[in-house]
């Protein structure tokens, strides 16, 4: 049962990954994709008095969507709670050493580094401003890396190379200026 | 309730999946983004190549329905340029700094993670911002 606890190789994880894509056609002929669960939490919990149209729709309709991401939470719960892996991350040297320049002590310790998730007003404010940006960003290109990257990109759709270019050259930008800046 | 269930189930091999992938790692993303290792860019690819061809013998398969009945259509992506790469940039700001992407928020979410509970709270809330400027920025 090893391999319940030991990280999984790119190898196995990321064609099981790709297979969502048919699964997700097979189950009900949906389309694999997350953020838009978003937008179903927004137009549940739309007060009646904050009238945005963008969330008027009957959200029970993508009820199957919610129903999903619960399913990834319990993914996680027993892949990072249960089945835990006691072993740091297995980084590069180059990350290692890059990490340890911008001042992190045990890199690759836990999955997320303690400095930037553990409870202070300094980081959730970080990752709340953070969290704002993923938010936006994925309803205005229209999907994230599930809906565009795998899914988009797998049915050859041209937009979705267009979102998959933006998320990359945004990426770029902020892990090369922006984070290394932020941790001196 | 039981026509949900294939949904939660694929949902939670999903979310195991990504925790034991380490998709759901700062240091991960990091790394990709430095291009230090290929792990991140082969889940991707792989991911994509996968997803390719199973569509392909999906589109070939006859009398071609799902679980439900319903006949299998692989939906189209509303044309456009700008929104795709505005909003695309916007997310990989988020994305690059932050480290989570939106599966691995609900996963990280599920380990018990405080901070990436703020971060879904932020997400929703720069969603709900987004549907109140819709009208404003540049599709």
């Amino acid at each position: 049962m090893e391999w319940l606890t030991q990280p999984w190789p790119w190898y196995v994880a990321g064609p099981l990954i790709g297979l969502m894509v048919p699964m997700m056609l097979f189950i009900g002929n949906r389309s694999f994709g997350i953020s838009n669960n978003l937008r179903h939490l927004c137009a549940i919990t739309q007060p009646p008095k904050v009238d945005v149209n963008f969330f008027h729709y009957n959200w029970k309709e993508h009820t199957w969507s919610l129903i999903f991401v619960i399913g990834t939470g319990i993914g996680g719960y027993l892949a990072g709670v249960v089945f835990a892996n006691p072993l740091p991350v297995e980084l590069s040297l180059a990350t290692q050493d890059m990490l340890t320049s911008w001042g992190f002590t045990q890199p690759g310790h836990n999955l997320v580094p303690e400095e930037l998730f553990h409870t202070s007003v300094h980081n959730f404010t970080f990752l709340f401003a953070c969290g704002v940006l993923v938010g936006f960003g994925t309803r205005y290109a229209g999907g994230c890396t599930s809906g565009h990257a795998i899914t988009g990109l797998s049915t050859l759709q041209l937009p979705s190379l267009y979102a998959v270019l933006g998320i990359f050259g945004g990426g770029l930008f902020a892990s090369w200026v922006l984070v290394p800046r932020m941790l001196q | 309730m039981t026509r949900y269930l294939p949904y939660l189930l694929t949902g939670v091999v999903f979310g195991f999946i990504l925790i034991k992938a380490e998709a759901a790692s700062w240091y991960r993303i990091q790394e990709m983004f430095h291009f230090q290792s290929f792990h991140m860019f082969g889940i991707l690819f792989s991911a994509i190549a996968t997803g390719l061809v199973s569509i392909q013998i999906v589109k070939r398969l006859h009398g071609k329905t799902a679980l439900d009945g319903q006949a299998i259509a692989i939906p189209e992506k509303t044309p456009g340029t700008k929104s795709y790469v505005f909003g695309g940039l916007i997310f990989g700001f988020g994305w690059g700094l932050i480290g989570l992407c939106p599966g691995p928020i609900f996963a990280l979410v599920g380990t018990g993670s405080l901070g990436a509970l703020v971060v879904l709270a932020g997400a929703l809330h720069g969603t709900w911002l987004y549907g109140a400027l819709k009208q404003h920025v540049p599709h």
